[in-house]
């Protein structure tokens, strides 16, 4: 039901973007911000919510999720992609293009966009492939995805192996200010891993992906990166050396951002005992150490969001098969929020860090007006209960991926209503 | 005796339940030396070998066991199956289990199949090699060999040279031996050798004439040709230059060392020939020895059940 105003009331109002962190009162009329007002003095209102206990935040942005709309029907459509979104606490998403077929003209964007504007609950905001068929060879047309409503260009789940065609990327997207987000792996060295390698790959008999599949091509994006003067957003880092390689190239000024997933900092590759395929993802689950850096990157900013690399898979993909058989990925978006929250208990960084990851800084890199509640900003809000406490069930996720390792997990930070679009999701 | 209907791996199991295997296969080898080689034991159970991968002696030895303790056998193979058809893992898996299958002896060239299908099947499953992982009935008769001629395993020097890190029977040996108590060395090249094996109780060799010092058991280990030309090492010539079990390399070890494979063997590669024939070699031993050990563990898994 769409309505016409809206006063949220009560909640602890943080909006990292005007340094906001208190109890106000947030009017939304038209779709849009129109103020926050100290208590009791917003405007009346149609529909008044009672946010008390709980923080009310800008929407989350999700720079990473596969939607596999069109093509992957059966794993996930536009419709259940973003009803686990905005179950998620998230209001817009940026769906990967290794769709079928691959988003690598306007015609697809369009698509999407016109599928999103019929039966999505959340912003879309597509990414387009690098290059043509997302075969590594030739330059897709940037220029005219960008015009369409592409946001940034990857090859995500492929990466660009070829280091002249990066090259031309980085230069090219220069026109268009856009991130070039790339998938760091460099595939004669993974080798047709399936887990970490090490003594879990060893002791398991699988095959292993060392970590310098990763690191050697953050290495080559950041060289390729400074030769070019583009914007490289690296996606999924996983590894110790990658944060480090990060780190190094951020402080020597080169214009590099990069993101995490919360499987990384959460889980180590223990978690692929007794071949469990729902811990099957790429890159790989590592290790102790690996979780300790990227805690670490992400406080000291070396990383600079956290996004869900959201990968719904149909149970005949995943725990149906043998493990070398299953396809990698997690379904991520209806646990982000919480399993980030922990590292605000765990003193990693504040609340507000925390939003900042996952809402600011994304809309940031992708130069999208969201993840502020500044006056005027469309009327995309979060309202979580960061003291409740619940079990994760894979059984109800609205996405149609019931693959998380994070099945009945005890997790605080409940999503109660998410405003999108101009819609009130409401939960219990 | 077993705490599970399935013999998935040696990792799983505790230096008392091989022990107990061991001596189970004992008292099968006195019957396998008898004029009538059969039992009823398992009379009206029904095996399936069930294989994706080629296998000649393993498929034998299990038909043969199965056959010697009275149950049916029947062996699917891969190539005359649905698989080639389309049909997943678990669907032919379950079609075999409604066809009636009591046991499912499975090899698979994926770690972890018979793990997935012990979750999906209430059949017993023994796990007869999956992937790079575990070969625990072959671990097993090399047990059993071993103890045959030392009468023990504990405290001895046990080398295990070749490809480590593809080789299934070499895991399953490296992780029954440290759990009986073996002083287990392995030898072979850095691109061979498992990730972080180190971190278990072993010692690594990248030579064989100094791994091979006072060893009482020397398992040399099948070389695929395969691997050839994959980068692990530059021809077969300098592998046998290098890690070839030769009699001048045996000398180093004990004067009553034993010599095993599990076969079959690439004379020449990994072997020397009179080494494979010679005095010391136990290679034909082993084969007879995995018949008593299989009819010991389909027997004992039987026991689970009822």
């Amino acid at each position: 039901m769409n309505i016409i105003n809206i006063l949220i009331k009560n909640g602890r109002v943080i909006d990292p973007s005007q340094d906001i962190d208190g109890t106000y009162e947030v009017f939304i009329e038209g779709g849009k911000i129109q103020g926050l007002y100290p208590q009791g003095k917003g405007p009346k209102a149609e529909k008044s919510i009672d946010a008390s206990g709980c923080i009310v935040i800008p929407g989350l942005v999700d720079m990473h999720v596969h939607l596999r709309d069109p093509g992957f029907e059966y794993k996930e459509t536009i419709q259940t992609g973003t009803m686990a979104a905005v179950r998620g606490g998230f209001t817009s998403v940026c769906c990967m293009p290794n769709t079928n077929p691959v988003n690598d003209n306007k015609t697809v964007t369009e698509f999407i966009l016109r599928k999103t504007y019929a039966e999505g609950s959340c912003y879309v905001y597509p990414i387009g492939t690098i290059t043509k068929g997302q075969k590594g060879e030739e330059l897709a047309e940037m220029g005219m995805m960008k015009k369409a409503g592409c946001v940034a260009f990857s090859d995500d789940g492929k990466p660009v192996t070829d280091s002249l065609v990066m090259r031309r990327a980085l230069e090219y997207s220069r026109i268009f200010d856009v991130p070039v987000i790339s998938h760091c792996e460099d595939l004669r060295l993974s080798d047709g891993g399936v887990i970490n390698e090490g003594f879990i790959s060893t002791n398991l008999g699988l095959k292993g992906i060392p970590k310098a599949a990763e690191e050697v091509m953050v290495a080559r994006d950041i060289a390729l990166c400074e030769l070019t003067g583009g914007r490289l957003h690296i996606a999924h880092v996983s590894t110790e050396g990658s944060v480090r390689l990060i780190r190094d190239a951020k402080a020597r000024g080169i214009n590099v951002t990069a993101e995490t997933c919360p499987h990384y900092f959460s889980l180590a590759e223990d978690a692929v005992r007794n071949y469990n395929t729902n811990a099957k993802v790429n890159p790989p689950l590592r290790t102790e150490r690996d979780i300790e850096a990227i805690k670490k990157g992400l406080k000291d900013n070396t990383i600079d969001v956290i996004a869900t690399d959201h990968a719904p898979h149909h149970v005949d993909d995943k725990s149906n098969k043998e493990f070398d058989a299953a396809s990698f990925g997690i379904s991520g978006l209806e646990t982000a929020f919480s399993l980030g929250l922990k590292l605000v208990e765990k003193g990693v960084f504040g609340l507000k860090e925390l939003i900042i990851k996952m809402s600011l800084t994304p809309s940031r890199i992708l130069k999208i007006s969201k993840g502020t509640l500044a006056v005027n900003a469309d009327g995309d809000i979060t309202i979580i209960n960061i003291g409740r406490e619940f079990t994760v069930d894979a059984g109800k996720f609205l996405s149609k991926g019931k693959n998380t390792p994070f099945d009945g997990w005890r997790l605080k930070g409940a999503v109660v209503k998410t405003i999108a679009r101009g819609r009130v999701y409401e939960w219990e | 005796m077993f705490k599970t209907k399935d013999l998935l791996g040696i990792k799983d199991l505790t230096a008392d339940e091989i022990n107990h295997i061991l001596d189970t296969a004992s008292g099968f080898k006195d019957v396998l030396a008898r004029d009538i080689k059969k039992v009823p034991a398992l009379r009206g159970k029904t095996v399936v070998n069930l294989f994706f991968e080629p296998s000649t002696r393993t498929r034998t030895s299990f038909e043969l066991a199965a056959k010697r303790l009275s149950t049916d056998v029947v062996n699917f193979s891969v190539t005359t199956s649905s698989i080639t058809k389309g049909e997943t893992l678990r669907d032919t898996a379950l079609s075999i289990q409604a066809l009636g299958a009591d046991f499912v002896v499975v090899r698979h060239g994926t770690a972890g199949v018979p793990h997935f299908l012990s979750g999906v099947l209430k059949a017993s499953v023994i796990n007869a090699g999956d992937g790079t992982n575990e070969h625990p009935t072959q671990a097993l008769l090399d047990f059993f060999t071993i103890r045959s001629h030392k009468g023990k395993i504990e405290g001895l020097n046990v080398v295990i040279v070749g490809d480590i890190a593809h080789s299934r029977v070499a895991k399953s040996n490296i992780y029954g031996l440290i759990k009986l108590g073996a002083n287990v060395r392995l030898i072979c090249p850095p691109t061979l050798m498992p990730a972080e094996i180190n971190k278990r109780n072993v010692e690594v060799f990248n030579s064989i004439e100094q791994g091979i010092k006072d060893a009482d058991v020397v398992m040399a280990l099948r070389i695929q040709m395969e691997r050839q030309g994959k980068g692990f090492f530059p021809s077969l010539e300098e592998y046998f230059d290098l890690y070839g079990l030769t009699g001048e390399r045996l000398r180093l070890a004990k004067d009553d060392a034993i010599v095993m494979h599990p076969g079959p063997i690439n004379r020449g590669v990994e072997i020397a020939s009179d080494v494979a024939d010679g005095r010391q070699s136990v290679v034909l031993e082993q084969v007879t020895n995995g018949l008593a050990v299989r009819m010991a563990v389909l027997y004992l898994l039987s026991g689970v059940k009822e």
